[in-house]
């Protein structure tokens, strides 16, 4: 299958490993990836801020990067959920019905990485091995946009010398919130540090995720603390074999 | 504009689509459930904490007399409408002493006995003086009023008009029938213009409820409960004993409802 | 957008200092995290255990959803017939556009009954209006009577759940207030909540007796009927709505329901939602005056209609305040409820009190959100809620003029609508690598290192593959 990886600004900008672990990854599994040049970002970080006026041209940048491609693959719940829920509406509010169509069409064809395993290609072992004890945050957009469900565990249970530990009160928001980090840094941290406890009791030197921003506000606040937990998106895991 | 003119005036200009969609009513509705678990509806009940007793149905007096003597309950009053005979074992036969109502308008008695409670009277004094004298009182509807009997239990039957809180509050004990019972929800409901439920201090104010439920009238779930109470005014709706979560989210019965609740299910 | 007509003017409590300064403050408080966090945690187990006991759960909640849009699409309909069968029956119907003037006619019943005392039950709207405040200056003391209310009331303090408005307070710290403040009260009580809850039942006892006008809310009316509902555990609201002669109801105008067969499915969805019971130990339902009482209803706008002029915002007011979004919001666990400043808390409060008040007067509760989507998904009634604050997020800039945000916010969209521009932006991402090290980020360094970013982007390494 002819894949088209919407790798997201903050993959491509600060976690390239991501990006390079999600294209091994699926041509490993023997398919053909492709990456549209003109790809940018969501612009859900101007919709969640208060800005969807602004996020339109990203919007529309990004439904032309993407008008050719039989499927997307994104590696984060988060930017997959935003194409998929916010862009048609957010151009048909601002009354064009052309783009909002488009978008439409742009987010059937839009999945998450761990969807488009199990769902679209049906695979569950993707012939990954990596002997580390691992816990794994189901992310709030994962979770309860694109209601991923157990599709990221499924994946990771497969892995072969995988140590897989629960992570308590898994389901809870880690705080990150995109600008809400920001905005509200005390609440954010406050949630952060919960998280960070419920990590740190499950002794794992891997904490995984399907996003890499809450992993980099996880792993941003692990660092802090000196902890020794490794943040890992989803895909370098399941990129890594003997 | 009046406020009233002016509030729908704005809401004319704010509101939405004339044509919402339609009510999806996919549910499990009235009537699609056949008749309440009788059992589900014991288990329920005894989860909040209420008591219950199953019994054949023509042992309800025998019943609802070991429950009164159980509880130590000496002075009860019972909504008029229901069944003699399911208190008479209650109270010694040829005890319970009848008196003809005073006649002249029931609420203006009952708003002078209410005057007084509300005066701070001490309704313990009152009830000292004897139940003569609330009798004496006593509006149309309360066709007897039980005397202090030989050491077991006194009956007072209150009349639906009369909201006589001084007879409540010195009562031990409250019996009634019910309008219909939801198995699922262990939940009871009374119509208080039905004369066998009575008004509603009559079920507040004392602290221990006895409701008799017959099998027939426990319903599935609550869509089957709210299609039997179409038309019924004035309802409560009980499910086990007063209860609070207020303080940690914990559960405590109790508090100002009837503290307990005993349910007699007739089978 | 602009004014709409409907906002309130004057009065009530909606409003208060800025989220994040708010929560900073209550986040430095231990005991407080503790007794929300030990709160909410039991409270989310029980409603998740009797919601996944009904198979029909979903189909509830697609039906609660309908029924109040449609109310809220024909609501001045339903706002006339609900008056005509209130006066038809004989219970005085009075309408406000506001609090100040739902707090004017309520204390003018009050004051003509000739009482200097009047107990009420739990009613988030009468805390909203600031009614206690305005019987006080005409001289009346307001009793309240649930539990929570009175815990907060003697400790003169502010409720900070819409359910359980002591949910801040854990039993100690009840015990000490009940020590303190409650008139004759064993010295030796325990901070036992049986034995709490006992101090309050005798404390209360005297009052249900005598006091002779009672002030409720409601959770529902039905327009068909007139029928007034209350939900409540304790047996307050029985005793309030039964033993006074004078009943004054204050009604949001958006709690009603078309008919009275509406109520299979909001008395399915609220004690479940609410308490996590199967169902609350009492509701009452009354249809006009019974038992001989006067019985008035006071029908509160104070900023409904303007929330419902926003077609993006107005499924708000579909919400039966059951508190389920507040218990399983992760914001409102850490910070609890005083820090959003409005009666109204949690998620629910982030996007009611805003428009309620006007987005100008309340502009950081929209951003008091992770948008984890919990609340939209244990809302009994669907409000999409992470949506929803999106949308007020947008009216709070359109708000503004320029700010350095926005400003930020444009030239990075100007980059990222086009590729090369956007590229050539990242790369001078590396030259942040020794920036990052020495420049922190506000907000986000004081707890998180900033990742390294790296020497190569993505799409170069792809192009150079
Ligand atoms: S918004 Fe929904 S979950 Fe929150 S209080 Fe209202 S009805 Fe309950």
């Amino acid at each position: 299958m002819r894949v088209a990886l919407f790798v997201t600004c903050l993959v491509d900008g600060l976690f390239p490993d991501v990006g390079k672990a999600t294209v091994r990854l699926l041509e490993r599994l023997g398919h053909e990836v492709v990456v549209p040049s003109a790809q940018t970002c969501c612009g859900q970080m101007h919709i969640n801020t208060g800005y969807p006026g602004q996020a339109l041209p990203v919007i529309r940048n990004h439904v032309e990067a993407f008008e050719r491609a039989d499927v997307i693959v994104a590696p984060s719940g988060s930017c997959a959920g935003s194409v998929r829920h916010q862009h048609a509406d957010v151009a048909r509010k601002h009354g064009d019905r052309k783009l909002a169509e488009a978008a439409e069409s742009t987010a059937k064809r839009t999945y998450e990485l761990s969807e488009f395993l199990v769902d679209v290609l049906q695979v569950t072992d993707v012939g990954a091995y990596f002997p580390h004890r691992v816990t794994y945050h189901p992310t709030c957009h994962s979770l309860r946009v694109l209601k991923v469900q157990d599709r990221p565990l499924k994946l990771l249970k497969a892995v072969e010398g995988i140590d897989l530990v629960e992570l308590p009160s898994a389901e809870t928001c880690c705080g990150f919130g995109g600008t809400f980090a920001l905005k509200n840094s005390d609440t954010s941290t406050a949630m952060l540090g919960d998280k960070m406890s419920a990590v740190l009791s499950t002794k794992a030197g891997v904490l995984t995720a399907g996003d890499s921003s809450c992993l980099m506000h996880i792993g941003g606040g692990l660092s802090r603390l000196r902890s020794g937990v490794r943040p890992l998106h989803l895909a370098q895991i399941l990129e890594h074999t003997r | 504009m009046s406020a009233r003119d002016e509030v729908l005036a704005r809401v004319r200009r704010a509101k939405g689509p004339r044509d919402p969609a339609p009510v999806p009513r996919d549910y499990r509705a009235a009537g699609t459930r056949g008749p309440g678990d009788l059992d589900l509806f014991a288990e329920r009940l005894r989860d909040y904490r209420a008591r219950v007793r199953v019994v054949p149905a023509d042992q309800v007096a025998e019943t609802i007399a070991a429950a009164l003597r159980e509880r130590g309950a000496r002075r009860v009053v019972v909504a008029p409408g229901t069944p003699p005979e399911w208190t008479e074992l209650s109270y010694p036969a040829g005890r319970i002493e009848s008196r003809d109502p005073l006649g002249g308008d029931p609420r203006e008695a009952n708003t002078e006995v209410k005057a007084e409670a509300k005066a701070g009277a001490n309704t313990e004094a009152k009830a000292e003086a004897g139940a003569g004298s609330e009798v004496a009182r006593a509006p149309e509807g309360v066709d007897a009023v039980g005397l202090d009997t030989d050491g077991t239990v006194s009956v007072d039957r209150v009349g639906a008009d009369t909201l006589d809180v001084a007879i409540l509050e010195r009562a031990d004990a409250v019996v009634t029938a019910c309008h219909v019972a939801v198995a699922e929800t262990g939940t009871i409901v009374l119509d208080h213009d039905a004369a066998d439920q009575g008004p509603r201090a009559l079920t507040l104010v004392p602290d221990y409820h006895i409701v008799v439920v017959r099998a027939d009238q426990v319903v599935a779930g609550v869509p089957d409960a709210v299609a039997a109470l179409a038309g019924v005014r004035t309802q409560t709706w009980i499910s086990g004993p007063s209860a609070t979560s207020d303080i940690e989210l914990e559960r405590v019965e109790g508090v100002h409802g009837p503290r307990t609740l005993e349910v007699v299910i007739a089978r | 957008m602009t004014t709409f007509l409907g906002m309130p003017t004057g009065g009530g409590h909606l409003t208060g200092e800025p989220f994040p300064k708010a929560a900073k403050h209550a986040l430095g408080n231990a005991q407080l995290r503790r007794n929300l966090a030990k709160a909410t945690g039991t409270i989310r187990a029980k409603r998740a255990n009797v919601v996944g006991e009904l198979p029909d759960w979903a189909e509830l909640r697609a039906a609660g959803a309908a029924i109040k849009d449609e109310v809220l699409a024909n609501l001045d309909e339903y706002l006339v017939r609900f008056e005509e069968a209130l006066t038809s029956r004989g219970t005085h119907v009075h309408w406000a556009r506001d609090a100040d003037e739902a707090n004017r006619i309520i204390t003018g019943l009050v004051k003509a009954t000739g009482t200097r005392e009047v107990i009420k039950v739990k009613s988030m709207a009468t805390v909203e209006i600031g009614l206690n405040e305005a019987l006080a200056d005409v001289g009346v003391h307001a009793v309240e009577t649930d539990l929570a209310e009175l815990i907060v009331q003697l400790g003169n303090d502010k409720s900070s759940h819409i359910l359980v408005p002591a949910i801040h307070r854990n039993r100690s710290e009840i015990r000490e207030v009940f020590r303190r403040e409650m008139p004759g009260v064993d010295p030796d009580l325990t901070d036992d909540p049986r034995a709490l809850a006992e101090a309050a039942r005798k404390h209360l006892r005297h009052k249900f007796m005598t006091v002779d006008v009672a002030i409720s809310g409601a959770n529902f009316g039905v327009a068909e009927t007139g029928a007034l509902v209350v939900v409540e555990s304790e047996g307050n609201g029985r005793m309030c709505l039964t033993l006074p002669r004078t009943l004054i109801s204050v009604v949001g105008i958006e709690k009603l329901v078309p008919s009275w067969r509406d109520l299979e499915v909001f008395l399915q969805l609220l004690p479940r939602s609410s308490t996590g019971e199967r169902m609350n130990p009492y509701t009452s339902v009354w249809t006009g005056p019974t038992e001989g009482q006067t019985s008035h209803v006071v029908l509160v706008d104070n900023g409904r209609t303007a929330t419902l002029a926003d077609p993006d915002g107005r499924a708000a007011l579909r919400c039966i305040r059951c508190s389920a979004c507040l218990n399983s919001c992760p914001v409102y666990e850490r910070t609890g409820g005083h820090a959003y400043g409005s009666t109204y808390p949690g998620p629910i409060g982030a996007v009611l009190s805003p428009q309620l008040t006007g987005v100008d007067k309340n502009p950081t509760l929209p951003f008091a959100s992770s948008l984890c989507g919990v609340c939209y998904d244990v809302c009994p009634v669907a409000i999409d809620i992470p949506s929803m604050l999106v949308h007020l997020r947008e009216r709070v800039t359109e708000s503004k003029r320029a700010t350095p945000e926005s400003t930020a916010m444009r030239a990075l969209a100007w980059a990222m609508s086009d590729a090369r521009r956007w590229r050539r932006l990242i790369r001078l991402g590396k030259f942040g690598r020794v920036a990052s090290r020495h420049v922190p980020l506000p907000g986000w360094s004081t707890a998180r290192d900033l990742p390294q970013p790296p020497k190569e982007t993505f799409r170069d390494w792809w192009e150079s593959r």
